[in-house]
């Protein structure tokens, strides 16, 4: 294990990304951060540049208009760094797959590390993704 | 001197990310514009493809905060089309499901705004509240969010009688949280400092935009389908309309919080009446869509929700239209917003419940006198600041 995937695991930050999602995962992700679920315990935070986080969560299938974006936003994340494609349209198109706007599933236009599925996730599901990953590095 | 400041359009807990150009004059809001169709995902496209029954999966997930009301709203344009009678027992179970999503989404608006003004306490509060309402979900339908309950004619699931004093402890525990959380806002001389007078949508400029639900109720406008056009079990039980003159952020914020309490009063009638009605009788079969065309409109926690299906007798519907509460409510930004100081955008632009989130996507500008850089993380910023300042001229 080199030094930065040392220092990764301690405290990961998340960068979260809604790429055409319904709102339904971008709520359970919130979820994690209330009291109930409370990952802030483990030093896991929502920040607000890409520049600053260790995970990037893409949510819902990806438009035509959020693919360059997409792709620019991953340029810019510093590596190493998860890639969480969270809900079944992130892993898969989900029910919009068909759809003549949408490019399709997120590993389609970025590499992805973490796929959790389930329409939306469970906050569980979502902190076991992240968990899963991080042992991944 | 003029600066334009614009904001967005991916913040990422928006149902449909917009993309907002605020012109400014010092601190003064002068011009807003708006533009929308960030997240287009062809939904109405799609449904043309998929049978009845499938469609209805489909508009649950339009947004996952409304994931009852877009389907309610679709089965009634269903079920005028087909000129289906609903049993008695699925009507309560649909305004059950309906009335508990209004609560969590009325009490995330909240958490939201608290923290859009620097008060993150009421963010965690509020949330810890908002969780039993999940968790009964979770028991009664089967899923956190799109419960899957609507099907044209009736419902997918029964509510059992094992599950209703499990609704009952849950609305006992809210009552109080709830009766609490209205008098914190309406008693502290800081909320009510931050938040009067920010933002008046007047009367007039209400009708003049259409703008609908909780927004237009706390300018006076007496409106909701639930009273105007009964469907589900709304004209069976007692409820009233809760009806705020303000229009400023405090008015939309009373709105929601008394809007709870009928809620919380709906589901117990429901609930008693579910008792006695018999189980099982839950869903009447519709054998054939009929040549035609049908409308089903519903009170989303937003507001009025539309739906429109137009049929030639096959089993795929020719043509569904969707018309979203916030849809109407964006343009009283323009309104609502011009004339006030940044520091407020933040939260007026909130105060319709287009659901703001604090993790934000940079859209940063010079802006040519002082070559600085705003974001939406600095709006909120601001906006916190101004709370701060209040907070400490009066002494608390």
């Amino acid at each position: 294990m080199g030094l930065k995937s040392w220092s990764l695991k301690r405290s990961p930050w998340i960068f979260h990304v809604c790429t055409g999602s319904c709102n339904n995962c971008d709520i359970e992700l919130l979820d994690c951060l209330t009291p109930k679920f409370d990952v802030e315990r483990f030093g896991i935070l929502l920040v607000g540049s890409i520049r600053h986080a260790d995970a990037l969560i893409v949510t819902g299938a990806v438009t035509r208009q959020a693919a360059p974006k997409l792709k620019y936003l991953w340029e810019q994340m510093p590596k190493p760094g998860l890639v969480i494609a969270l809900g079944a349209c992130g892993c898969s198109g989900g029910i919009f797959r068909d759809s003549y706007n949408i490019i399709g599933p997120v590993d389609r236009i970025i590499p992805v590390d973490v796929y959790v599925p389930g329409c939306p996730p469970k906050p569980e599901a979502i902190i076991s993704g992240i968990v899963k990953g991080l042992a991944k590095l | 001197m003029r600066t334009t400041i614009p904001i967005g359009p991916y913040h990422p807990l928006l149902e449909e990310p917009e993309f907002f150009k605020l012109v400014v004059e010092g601190e003064t809001v002068v011009d807003m514009d708006v533009r929308i169709g960030w997240n287009h995902r062809g939904i109405e496209k799609i449904a043309e493809g998929k049978t009845y029954d499938q469609v209805i999966f489909l508009v649950e997930r339009i947004c996952g905060i409304c994931s009852t009301s877009h389907p309610i709203a679709n089965v009634l344009a269903q079920e005028d089309l087909a000129g289906a009678e609903v049993p008695e027992r699925a009507q309560y179970i649909r305004s059950i499901v309906a009335e508990l999503e209004r609560l969590h989404s009325h009490l995330l608006w909240l958490g939201l705004a608290g923290h859009f003004i620097g008060y993150n306490t009421i963010f965690m509060w509020v949330w810890k509240y908002r969780e039993p309402i999940l968790d009964l979900f979770e028991l009664i339908t089967g899923n956190r969010n799109d419960y899957a309950m609507l099907r044209p004619g009736g419902v997918h699931r029964d509510i059992y009688k094992r599950d209703l004093p499990a609704i009952r402890k849950v609305m006992d525990e809210l009552e109080p949280a709830n009766e609490m959380l209205t008098k914190a806002i309406l008693d502290d001389p800081v909320m009510g400092a931050r938040l009067k007078g920010v933002g008046v949508l007047s009367k007039e400029d209400a009708i003049r935009y259409c703008v609908l639900g909780p927004t237009a109720r706390a300018s006076g406008v007496d409106i909701d389908v639930r009273r105007d056009e009964p469907y589900a079990a709304y004209d069976k039980v007692e409820w009233k309309v809760i009806v705020q003159e303000g229009g400023d952020v405090l008015a939309k914020a009373v709105v929601r919080l008394l809007e709870n309490f009928e809620s919380i009063k709906i589901i117990r009638q429901c609930v008693d009446r579910l008792e006695e009605l018999p189980e099982g009788d839950i869903w009447s079969p519709i054998p054939q869509m009929p040549v035609g065309e049908g409308i089903g409109h519903e009170e989303a926690p937003r507001g009025e929700c539309l739906h429109y299906i137009r049929s030639d007798g096959g089993n795929y519907p020719l043509r569904v239209k969707v018309r979203a509460p916030t849809y109407n409510n964006l343009p009283s930004f323009e309104a609502s917003c011009i004339g006030e100081t940044i520091s407020d955008v933040a939260l007026i632009t909130a105060g319709i419940d287009p659901c703001y989130c604090c993790t934000e996507r940079m859209a940063a500008v010079y802006d040519s006198s002082d070559k600085r850089l705003y974001d939406w993380q600095d709006l909120v910023r601001l906006s916190q600041e101004k709370t701060e300042k209040i907070r400490k001229e009066l002494g608390r």
